[in-house]
This record gives structure tokens, sequence and C-alpha cells, in this order.
């Protein structure tokens, strides 16, 4: 039983693995930037969606306020950018580290929340941030901040030339969601996660510090959430409130993970593999006159998915091998 | 001296505004309430529910050119069949999921609002549209030097009057007290013969038919688009955790308070930030007394 | 010796209802004490307070000479205090072995040993077959038995069992019985919640009497069941057992 068990997550690495080594090649094949663009969303979604499946997935604390950290990695690295000069790698920890510590003192009060009032309170907190940054003149309030782009340079992580480096930053960092997920999942946190979602008092009575559970997970996925939006920040070289905080983005980290199973390790990156490349075609093939298309198809996906298979498109898999095993 | 009597003038007319806007607001989100309290889920389809009332309301004044206050039984009537349909159809499944089931009721109903706000994207176009010339739109009553405008005005009074009747319907007819059984105990309601699965079907159409109400009153003031109930549908859940989920007079009370707060928040604040006046109100309300200002239990 | 457990002239009260008066009880090491009494008696609100779940209005509660009044009940369990749930709680979306290797992480911070304490836990109360299973997938006494492995794998000094003998079929409940003498003999201290009377007493090295939040009678079950105040306390509820 015990050999099971490590074998599985072995299995699961190595799957990984390929898989990484796959995407990092797809470069030499793709050579359209369109198509480009569309992976390195769909990477950046991917790394977005498995970082708030750690709070919301496996500590089942349903965020729908998580634009919040994604802005606030946004503006931190391009403030201390255009206002200071400091390099966007430091910008893209120092608004990682703030959100982690948004994430906590927002934690403080929240997690006495259940239910329902919890998932609108990150609602309405990440509107909150969403006016406040709409009315803060410094910060270019509702005309954001344009970053200037002198030439390809890794120091300043920006690129005119090629978007590769963009799509391997992109690629790193969904590696890097999906393995500390990976890794979490087998520690006493991810099973105090897992504990704390189905049960909260069964949790408590076996000695695990529910509150203290829910700020670790909220502090690990706003950290990783807000890496990403310094990267889109970089990738986009413009941003303003709506394009980086705006209520979409809290909406398409939720969306992958539901779909391809919330609280599942591979849950995230399978969902944003299909909604993603499924959203942009939409658009841009069915064009102005269809618009409202391509939320049509994944609101029908979505409600389908949620009535039929609450347990995500990896529950098919997990059901096949069930029903392979038993024979 | 003078310059006080303007000011006072300024609050008391923005207090007035406040309060007319607050029970539209608690008419919004009764709906919400009713649902919850009737069977513990959230519709987070809310708003798109006031939105295709809006167009409802607008289409039906475009075409036949029915005034507003004329179509909104119509479309009372209209919303009460899809809120049912959407019960039936969806709701009642997600009700039945054993795995996730606080994700699975959260997303088939946040999915249908995705799809209904494409669909009026698609059919409807993202533009805005608004309903140019009804019998009341525009016009306003002055009352001791306040003015008040009559979409507002009548608005306010449509609400108090659906609540009275929600009133009346809830303590004295059968299916109201139906409603409240199921309320209190679903499972000694089945032993009673009561067929759960229609009193909830009839409790979201009731829920639907008042936002309907609330949106025909809408369109008459208010600009009709895509996305439009987003916004409303925040404030609604604003009010109904206010007025502590699931008490339908709870939400009447939420809805002035909330009303009342966005007025004075806009006296304050900029006029962009006066919705960070409610969502500060929520906030504070939930971490103070989790059950809601007004909730009982 | 000192005893395991004590409480000290506890009371709780809801609003102006009473649930427990003046409660004085102890535990001694090894034993088994059952908590017995008819339906309102304020078993269950004793229980919740020793397992730390809300502090009591009045009086203190000892556990292992220390003083845990104010002691979460994550915290007691780090001090040895194990418990069940009377309505089951089990983790419905993880493994059986997941659900024991939570408890197990109370004492062992590597994984893997979690991992190997959870399966002897599971060896222990005979669930070994049922560990790769989801726990939602159980029948309801293997989630009673899970309930036990769960609090067992946080290898308290006192394991707390909230009616895991009510509703068993005659066979269940008499491996249930086995469970528990096999948990004393392992060198924990069980506190038992029982409402059926005939369940527990055979089991049981004293039983203590609860009915309207005070203790009733205490002493060994043979005298017990034959004092008069138990039965006459019994045979003013219609749902008991009479002895």
């Amino acid at each position: 039983m015990d050999k099971n068990f490590a074998a599985r997550r072995r299995r699961d690495l190595i799957i990984a693995a390929v898989l990484a080594v796959m995407a990092a090649l797809a470069p030499l094949f793709v050579k359209d930037v369109y198509v480009q663009n569309i992976l390195i969303l769909t990477l950046m979604y991917a790394a977005l969606s498995q970082s708030w499946n750690i709070l919301s997935g496996y500590c089942g604390q349903i965020s729908l306020g998580h634009a919040l950290y994604f802005g606030i990695g946004a503006y931190t690295t391009e403030l201390l950018f255009t206002k200071f000069g400091v390099l966007p790698w430091f910008g893209m920890i120092s608004g990682g580290v703030i959100a982690a510590l948004i994430a906590m003192v927002l934690g403080y009060p929240f997690f006495r929340l259940r239910g329902h009032y919890f998932v609108i309170a990150t609602i309405v907190i990440a509107e909150i941030g969403l006016l406040l940054f709409q009315n803060w003149d410094w910060a270019g309030a509702a005309l954001g901040i344009t970053i200037p782009v002198r030439g390809d340079s890794w120091l300043k992580f920006q690129f005119l030339r090629s978007k590769l480096p963009y799509f391997y930053f992109a690629l790193a960092l969904c590696c890097l969601a999906w393995f500390v997920t990976w890794w979490l999942e087998d520690s006493k946190w991810g099973f105090w996660w897992r504990a704390v979602k189905d049960n909260p008092d069964a949790a408590e009575s076996l000695g695990v510090v529910v509150f203290n559970s829910k700020m670790g997970a909220a502090a690990v996925s706003a950290f990783l959430v807000a890496i990403g939006g310094a990267f889109y920040a970089q990738y986009l070289a413009y941003i303003d409130p709506e394009s980086v905080m705006g209520f979409q983005f809290s909406l398409l980290m939720a969306l992958p993970a539901v779909l391809g199973g919330i609280g599942t390790l591979w849950g995230a990156v399978l969902g944003a593999a299909i909604l993603i490349p499924m959203t942009e075609l939409t658009r841009s093939y069915i064009g102005g006159s269809g618009r409202g298309v391509d939320l049509i198809v994944y609101g029908t996906l979505i409600v389908l998915i949620s009535l039929a298979l609450p347990q995500g498109l990896v529950s098919l898999f997990s059901r096949a091998k069930a029903k392979g095993a038993t024979r | 001296m003078g310059e006080d009597a303007v000011t006072a003038q300024a609050i008391i007319q923005s207090l007035a505004s406040g309060l007319l806007m607050g029970l539209l607001y608690g008419l919004i989100a009764v709906g919400l309430a009713l649902i919850f309290g009737l069977m513990d889920v959230v519709n987070f389809a809310h708003g798109e529910f006031l939105m295709i009332a809006m167009y409802a309301t607008f289409f039906l004044f475009a075409f036949f050119a029915i005034d507003p206050l004329l179509s909104a039984p119509l479309v009372a009537a209209a919303l009460f069949i899809f809120g049912a349909v959407v019960y039936l159809l969806i709701v009642r499944f997600a009700m039945r999921a054993k795995a996730n089931a606080g994700m699975v009721q959260i997303f088939s109903t946040f999915g249908l609002a995705i799809v209904m706000r494409g669909l009026a994207q698609f059919f409807f176009t993202p533009d805005y549209r608004s309903i140019p010339q009804s019998w009341l739109g525009g016009k306003t009553v002055s009352v001791a030097g306040i003015f008040l405008p009559e979409p507002q005005l009548i608005g306010a009074l449509v609400s108090i009057a659906a609540f009275a009747g929600l009133y009346f319907f809830i303590n004295r007819t059968d299916f109201g007290r139906a409603l409240e059984a199921t309320r209190e105990d679903p499972g000694a309601v089945a032993l009673v013969g009561i067929d759960k699965n229609r009193v909830f079907a009839l409790g979201w159409g009731l829920g639907a038919a008042l936002v309907g109400l609330a949106g025909a009153i809408m369109a008459v003031f208010f600009y009709i688009y895509p996305d439009v109930g987003a916004s409303f549908a925040l404030i609604a859940y604003v009010t109904v955790a206010l007025g502590g989920f699931g008490s339908v007079f709870g939400a009447f009370a939420g809805g002035i308070v909330v009303g009342l707060v966005e007025a004075v928040t806009a006296l304050v604040l900029p006029p962009s930030l006066k919705s960070v006046g409610i969502y500060a109100v929520y906030l504070l309300v939930v971490f103070i007394r989790p059950r809601g200002l007004f909730g009982s239990m | 010796m000192t005893a395991l457990l004590e409480t000290r002239g506890v009371w709780q009260r809801f609003g102006g209802l009473v649930a427990n008066s003046d409660v004085s009880i102890s535990v001694g090491r090894g034993e088994i004490v059952g908590l017995i009494g008819p339906n309102g008696a304020g078993k269950s609100t004793l229980f919740n307070l020793i397992a730390g779940v809300l502090p009591p209005t009045q009086g203190s509660i000892w556990f292992d000479g220390q003083d845990v009044t104010r002691m979460r009940a994550a915290e007691r369990c780090q001090l040895g205090v194990g418990r069940t749930f009377q309505v089951v709680k089990s983790f419905e979306t993880m493994t059986v072995v997941d659900n024991v290797i939570v408890g197990a992480l109370v004492r062992n911070t590597v994984m893997r040993e979690a991992r190997r304490k959870a399966y002897e836990v599971l060896d222990f109360t005979g669930l070994a077959a049922r560990a790769e299973v989801l726990a939602s997938d159980l029948v309801p006494a293997e989630k009673r038995r899970l309930e036990v492995a769960r609090a067992l794998a946080t290898e308290p000094k006192l394991l707390l069992l909230d009616e895991v003998l009510t509703g068993l079929t005659p066979t269940e409940a008499q491996t249930g019985v086995a469970l528990v003498r096999k948990v004393r003999d392992a060198g924990i201290t069980v506190l038992m919640v029982e409402h059926v009377m005939e369940i527990v007493m055979p089991l049981v090295d004293r039983a203590i009497v609860l009915d309207l939040g005070k203790v009733l009678v205490e002493g060994k079950p043979t005298e017990v069941v034959r004092d008069p105040k138990v039965i006459s306390a019994y045979l003013g509820d219609r749902h008991a057992v009479s002895a």
C-alpha cells in the first residue's frame, strides 16, 4: 500500500516533467505569434489557477477576489520600477510578499466567516481594491501606468523582438505552482488543508489549528498569484486597475480549477489547457459580431461540469482507472 | 448661515434620494433573501435576473410601446416562469451534489450568470440602451424644496407595496405557509405531504418575479446593458447579508441602510467611490455580527 | 496517583438553560469510565467541555496535572486528549488512510512516519483492508471505527468516545466492545458516553450517571444499575432500555 502511494507520486512527477519538456520544445514548431500568445496565456492561467486552488480547492475557502493579489503583484512591480527604478525581479518578489501579507491581514477577520459570507467578502474586498486604485492618483488612477520598454533585456525583463522569454517565464511559473502543489500535497500542510475543507471541527479535534492552516494556504496562494500579476504587467507593458484587478481575473483563476477538478493536482492545468485556448479562439474566430459567444460556451461548460462532474474532468481519468483496478 | 441652510438642504436631499434608492435595493434583494431562506442557496445569477427583466421591459417598450409601469406585471410574470425553470433545470440537480456541494451550488448558478451575460451580449449587443420617454422618466416631484425623481418615488412605493403583499402572502395563504414550513423544517414538510420540489420551484419563481418587478422600474431610469446585473448583484448580496441572510423583511431594512449609506458616502467621498461605503459596511457588519444587523437566530 | 482527568465544579449555561451544574468528576489512569444518563442529562455538553469545543461558564478542567480550561481543542489534542464524534465527521473526500494520517501528524512530523503510524493504527482497528477507500464509501459501522482510528493515531493518553456503540448491530457492537478493551490494554484511558446502559455496563470499570446536569450516582457498574435513583431517572425516560 505504502509503495503504491510512493509510485503514484513518482508517476505524477514524471508526467509533469515530460509535459514540461514537451511544452519547452513547443516554440520550435510554433512560430506564429498569435498562437504563442495563446500558449503564454494558457500557461499563465494554469499557474494562477493552480495557485488559487491551494486556498480554494485544497483548503476549501472559495475566493472570488484573487484579482486583488494579481493586481497587487502587477502594481507593486510597476510602481517600484517606474517610480524608483527597482528591477522587476525584485518588484515581483516584493509584490508576492506584500500580497501574502495582505492575505494574512485580511485572513484574520475573513477566516471567521463561513460559506457565502466568506465568498461575498472576497468579492467585496477585491472590488474595494479596484475602486481605490482607480482613485489613487499617484498610482496613475484609472489611466494606469505605461511601462517604458527600451529594447530586450533580461535584467529589466522586457522584450520587444520575441515573445519567447515570456513564454519560458510563464512555463517556469506554471511548473513552480504545480511543483509547490505537488510538494505540499504530501506534507503536513496539505493534509491539514484537506481536513479543514472536509470538516473543520474534526480537524480541530485532531490537533489541526484550523485558523493557522487557512492563513498558510492564503499566504502561499496570494504570493504565487501576485508573481503571476507581476509577469502579466511586464508582458503587457501597460497596466490600469480594470486590466489587472478586474473581477474577470478572479473568475479566470477559479474556472480552470473548477472545470478540471477543484482541489486536485492536475485539475487546474487540464482546465486551463481546455478553457483558455477555447476562449481565445472563439473570441477571435467568431469575432465582433459574435461577442459573448465565449461567455456562452464556457458558462455552459461550467454549469454542465459542476452538475454532472462535480469533481471535474480529472475524475473521468480516476474513474476509468478505478474500473480497471477492480477487474 | 445661508451656506449652512444650503448644506442642510443638500444633506436632506441626498438622504431622501438614498431612502428611495434603498427601498428599491430592498426590492432587488428580497428575491435573493427569499431563496436563501428557503433552501440555503445563494443565487449567483441574481443580478442577471435583474438584467433580463430590464431588457424585457426595454423591448416591450421599444416594440410594443408598452410603458414600463404597465409592463411591470408582465415582466414579473415572465420572470416567475424563468425562475421556476431555472430551479427545475439547474438548481434542483445542484442540490443533489454529494461531493463539493458548496462549490457546485456556487458555480452552477455562477455559470448560468455567465451564460446569461453572454447571451445578452450576443443578442442585444454590448451597447448601452435606455428608455427615452416613459410616463415617469425624467420627471421630478418637489416636496418642501426637495426634489424627488418620479421613477424612484414610484419605485419606492412599489417596493413598499410588494413587501406588504409579500407579508400578507407569507402569513395568510396556503402556499405562503408551505413556504414558511419548508424554510423551518424541510424534512417534516415531506411528512405532511407537501412536495418539496414544488415549493422550491414556486419559491424560485416568486423570488425571480420580485426582482423582475424591480428590473421593470430600474429600466425607466438606468442604462440597460449586459453587465448591468453585476454591480447590482453585489449590492443585493450586501443588502441580504445586512438583513441577515434569508430574512425577507431583513432585506427591506437592509435595503434602506444600503441606500442611506450610499447617499452619505457620496456626500463625503468622490462619487466614483460611493460603493466603498456600502462594501465597508458589509465587511463591518459581518465581522461584528455575522448574522447580519437584523438577522434573528 | 493523581487523576488523569478532573473537572472541578464545572457549570455550563446556555442562556437561561443550565446544561451542567457543579459537575466534578475524575478519571484515573488506565480506567474505562462510562458517562451515562438519560436524554438531556448533559452528557454531551460535559463531553464537549472536556474535549475543548467550548470553555465552561464556570469551574475548571484539569488534564494530566495541567489546567486546560481555556485551551482549545487542538491544543488539548497535542497534550493527549483524543475524541470521536457522535455524529461521525469523517473527511469524506479523503481516503481512509489519509483520514488517519491527519491524526498521526500530531506526533509525527515526517510524512513517511505519519503514514506508517496510520497503517499501524488501521491494523489495530481492523480497517487495514479499507485503507485506500474513500471515507464517504464506508458503511456506518466502519465510519465509527474510523473515528476511533483517527483519534488513536494522535496517540492520546485519554480517549473520549461519544456513543460509538449506539446504533450498531449486536455483532458490530461486540467488535466495538472488543476494540475498546484492546485500546485500554494498550495503556490508554477511556471515557465513554453512552445513552443505553446495557451496552456499556459490562465494559466499564466505573460508571458516572448524570441526570439533569448533575452527577447523580458514581460507582461500580453493578452497584450503579441497582441504585434506585438511577432506575427512577431512567424510568422517567421512555427511550431507555431498563437495566
